[in-house]
């Protein structure tokens, strides 16, 4: 393989420390400012990923998924978009400190991203031989020949039949499902430490969303990634995520290892979204619906943000911000990697 | 592609044949002498007249005379012209190169004004520069040619002394011609490239692009700008098509020897054939001119399918 | 515990957004009637170009009007005692070279301008509504023979197709009106054409068909309406290109007559003085772009108020 000295160090640091994540957030706020004020589309934001980990960030539109996912990657739209605080560790770096020409550096080689509608995402003028290659030419700085045989055997990696024929193809010449690969190889070029999925499998039909998925996750235990996956979908994150961690209105209202929080869910939201799912075994009854509008982040409900949409608001959730606190057990024992953001966890996890 | 140039070709040749008969009629059928409609101060001598209308087949039926018409104007044969006698072709071939000079400087004009402070505006998006380039485009609009050329001459040639008054042929005395022809093209490319540019700068892919950890320059010099530039090349297909109506007023302002100065002087001495010839040549290049732009624009975006 | 919440959540949601569906049910067609209009205007005055347009172009129209009351003398009267006379109280923008006033001419131009910008771009806008409308209804043969029509029009380049048929015609108002006219109607043609097109396939007019309504009723209930949108902007844009264009052929010699109070007239007269009687021609120029400027400020502004998507 012709690799660069900065993937060939790579085996070497995932196998050395497995305790240190690769990726640790602290306390992020990010804001935008807007015609009609600032609004906090992040607030004070936590979580890590080790390698071959994943950890899915679940949440609606505006919850500030996406929006960490970008100030991660240091592709925010700045302005209106900044960082106004926090830390964004990168194996124990942190990485808001280094100049833009350092974090250019980091994107590709070390953290990827995979976007949510690979047809606009994709530029239309170039063909996906271009597009793939450029990775190369750009960081490791490949002649044009050499590139596009990568890109094909990118192409073949990601499943995608034909490579060598349809490496000069351009981006409306594929298929959703392929067109899809072709993101996820690109976000894999390099052998990143870290993958951000935004809602990889969103613009797909359900057939080729299991396909990506399968896929996506299989790559990521060959090269023993890091893997953020952010969706609005639970259900497709059972099967791939470690861990999750539900945002709401910029906050993280609960985390958890992913089976335990299908069983006992310790935030009221998250026990909403659990019972909206559709069930075969509930047919012909009528399907769970969160009422109410996610929050107007221009002017966020006091308290818990939750609560107007609470079935179990008390007084205490319109004054009081309920702060991400470790769940136990009833009788006090430690359950490993949970929190919740509620003031009521007790009574929501045991009933 | 190979069918869609075909029809294509088929199509220019039904507006060509059109624009024919439209020039025929307007010359040869409509009330009024085409050897003595605009002589209203300086009429003809009948003895002229007459010898005229013999030698140009006047007195042919119609559909024979447009026969000929069609036939000779296929044939690149435009005849000779009414004052020196001599084949319009001859005439209008050193003519042309002029036109054609003038027009590619405005060309050049048009791209290297206009592509700049579209990116210059559209990059830094809200400040002095876009306002100023904004403004400056919007008034722009405002300018006719002759206005424009007529700022340009006794500002700088007249006052500044800074270039000729009196064409020469010069490069020199080429530049203020070009300018006056360029500036509102100029402008329109500005205001295009920076609407089209804050769209592209928006697209998903050039997020793409940053996270794929590409230097600014390649960002943009290669992912925006390949984007940004396809309308931009359409409109100025055209633009070149159509330069021919702005040449007109240049070349007259400048006396810059072009096909448009001769067509105004033809129309002054009412000169039919060298007319025909100036405006079947300024139908041709436009007609050419739109088919070439559309099979670029294909090249330019392969989501552009021909069929 | 599950279906406690529930049934709790439901009673709660079903009420209020029935209630809220209800309203706004009612509500709506009434609003929508009394602001579509209010609030077209409403962006069009917030937009400080349009309004600066439409006053421009209200002085220009309100001048041609009375122009023979505010011109002090006669356009025509020629004074060869006092030819080339620079501005004086007498004479406020000076003296041509056969010593016509040049404030009155100014004046009295603004009647050719105002005459042929608004007569040939409403008869343009009349065959190629037509055609465009015939064309984007009927589709198939009509479409692609009436199409091609406008392609050899469209082929001609404005001035230079002016020329032709004012040749066969001669110089004066009517032949600059109806040349114009006929190279200018094919845009106008595509547009409508384009747009009836466009909002033919569009979802708002399937749901209208899908809720029953008749071919009629789409197309005046929401084809023309929408296309007519587009067609008023151009227009409204179009008259300072037709005035440019009227003024261009005049100052190539073959507009209306020469001795006619008309800017592209005066123009002509005044180059052979650049550089020593620059009133001459400053005066006329700055009348004409005044004028442009009026007609596509209102209307680019127009086009925004009428479709905010487009800018």
């Amino acid at each position: 393989m012709t690799t660069s000295n900065l993937t060939e160090e790579l085996p070497a640091q995932r196998k050395g420390d497995d305790e240190t994540p690769v990726l640790e957030v602290r306390d992020l706020h990010v804001e935008f400012k807007t015609r009609e004020g600032i609004v906090r589309a992040v607030n004070g934001v936590n979580y890590s990923v080790k390698s071959g980990e994943t950890l899915a960030v679940l949440g609606e539109s505006g919850s500030g998924k996406s929006v960490t996912a970008q100030a991660i990657m240091g592709i925010l739209d700045s302005p209106p978009g900044r960082v106004a605080k926090g830390e964004i560790l990168f194996r124990g770096q942190d990485i808001l400190k280094l100049d833009e020409e350092e974090r250019r550096k980091l994107r590709g080689p070390k953290m990827a991203m995979i976007f949510q509608d690979a047809l606009s995402a994709l530029n239309p003028v170039f063909s996906v031989g271009n597009q793939l290659g450029e990775m190369f030419r750009v960081h490791q700085g490949m002649s044009k020949k050499d590139a596009k045989l990568k890109a094909i055997e990118l192409m073949d990696r990601v499943k995608i039949p034909a490579a060598k024929a349809r490496v000069n193809d351009y981006p409306h010449q594929f298929s959703g499902g392929m067109r899809q690969r072709i993101m996820i190889a690109m976000a894999l070029a390099l052998e990143p430490d870290l993958i951000i999925a935004d809602e990889p499998t969103t613009a797909l039909d359900v057939t080729v969303q299991a396909q990506v998925m399968d896929l996506l996750a299989e790559l990521q235990k060959e090269y023993a990634m890091g893997l953020i996956l952010i969706t609005h979908d639970l259900g497709v994150v059972a099967d791939v995520a470690d861990k999750i961690a539900v945002m709401y209105a910029g906050r993280i209202v609960e985390q958890a290892p992913i089976h335990e929080l299908y069983k006992r869910p310790a935030h009221p939201y998250t026990r909403g979204l659990l019972d909206s799912i559709p069930r075969l075994d509930q047919k012909g009854q009528e399907l769970y619906a969160i009422k109410g509008l996610p929050p107007n982040l221009l002017k966020p409900p006091a308290g818990c943000a939750f609560n107007p949409r609470c079935p179990k608001a008390q007084d205490i959730c319109r004054t009081d911000v309920p702060a991400l606190v470790p769940v136990t057990e009833r009788d006090g024992a430690e359950l490993v990697g949970r929190a919740s953001a509620c003031h009521f966890w007790k009574e929501q996890i045991h009933g | 592609m190979g069918s869609y140039v075909i029809r294509r070709l088929g199509q220019m040749v039904v507006v060509l044949f059109g624009a024919t008969v439209v020039l025929f009629a307007a010359l040869f059928v409509l009330p009024g002498d085409p050897v003595g409609s605009l002589g209203g101060d300086k009429a003809r001598d009948p003895a002229v007249v007459a010898e005229l209308r013999e030698r140009y087949g006047l007195n042919d039926p119609l559909p024979v005379q447009y026969g000929n018409f069609v036939k000779n104007l296929a044939k690149g044969d435009l005849g000779e012209d009414y004052t020196q006698r001599r084949p319009v072709t001859e005439i209008l071939a050193p003519k042309l190169t002029n036109t054609a000079k003038l027009a590619v400087l405005a060309i050049v004009i048009d791209i290297a004004i206009g592509l700049l402070a579209g990116m210059i505006a559209a990059l830094f998006r809200y400040s002095f520069w876009d306002v100023l380039i904004t403004l400056l485009t919007t008034m722009a609009v405002g300018f006719p040619s002759f206005v424009i050329g007529m700022v340009l001459l006794s500002t700088f040639s007249v006052k500044l002394q800074m270039f000729p008054v009196i064409a020469d042929g010069s490069f020199n005395s080429m530049i203020l011609p070009a300018f006056t022809l360029a500036i509102l093209d100029a402008a329109l490319v500005a205001r295009l490239m920076r609407g089209t540019m804050l769209e592209v700068l928006k697209a998903d892919y050039v997020k793409t692009a940053v996270a794929k950890g590409l230097p600014r320059r390649t960002v943009l010099f290669k992912h925006v700008m390949r984007n940004s530039i396809i309308p931009v090349v359409t409109y100025l297909g055209i633009s070149f098509g159509s330069l021919l109506g702005g040449a007109l007023i240049t070349e007259a302002i400048f006396n810059w020897d072009g096909i448009g100065l001769a067509l105004v002087m033809a129309i002054q001495q009412q000169n039919n054939p060298i007319i025909i010839g100036v405006v079947s040549f300024g139908v041709l290049v436009f007609v050419v001119l739109n088919l070439l732009v559309d099979l670029l624009y294909a090249v330019l975006d392969p989501r552009i399918r021909l069929a | 515990m599950t279906e406690l919440t529930k049934s709790t959540a439901d009673s709660g949601t079903a009420e209020p957004a029935a209630g809220a569906a209800t309203a706004t049910a009612n509500a709506e067609p009434a609003v929508a009637r009394i602001t579509q209009w209010g609030e077209i205007r409403h962006r069009f005055v917030a937009n400080k170009l349009a309004v600066v347009g439409l006053v421009l172009v209200a002085v220009l129209f309100l001048t041609a009007i009375f122009a023979p009351l505010l011109a002090p003398q006669d356009p025509y009267h020629q004074d060869l005692t006092n030819t080339l006379a620079d501005p004086s109280s007498a004479h406020w923008l000076g003296t041509d070279a056969l010593g016509r006033d040049q404030f009155s001419r100014i004046i009295f131009g603004t009647r050719i301008a105002v005459e042929v910008g608004l007569a040939s771009i409403f008869l343009a806008c009349t065959i190629g509504i037509v055609i465009g409308a015939l064309s984007g209804y009927f589709g198939k043969a009509t479409d692609s023979v009436l199409m091609r029509i406008a392609d050899v029009f469209f082929a001609f380049p404005l001035i230079i197709g002016a020329i032709v048929i004012i040749m066969a015609m001669g110089r004066g108002v009517m032949p600059v009106i109806i040349s114009l006219a006929v190279f200018s109607w094919p845009t106008v043609a595509r547009l409508l054409r384009s747009s009836i097109l466009s909002v033919r396939e569009a979802d708002y007019v399937h749901a209208a068909r899908a809720l029953g309504a008749g071919t009629s009723r789409i197309i005046i209930r929401h084809i023309i309406p929408n296309s007519i949108a587009a067609v008023m902007a151009y227009a409204a844009f179009s008259v300072g290109g037709a005035i440019v264009a009227e003024a261009s052929l005049s100052f190539l010699g073959v507009g209306v007559s020469p001795e006619v109070p008309e800017w592209g007239n005066m123009l002509a007269g005044a180059k052979d003085f650049l550089g020593v009687k620059d009133y001459l021609w400053v005066y006329p120029s700055i009348a004409i772009v005044l004028t442009v400027l009026g007609f596509v400020f209102v209307g680019d502004g127009l086009r925004d108020a009428l479709d905010p998507k487009l800018r």
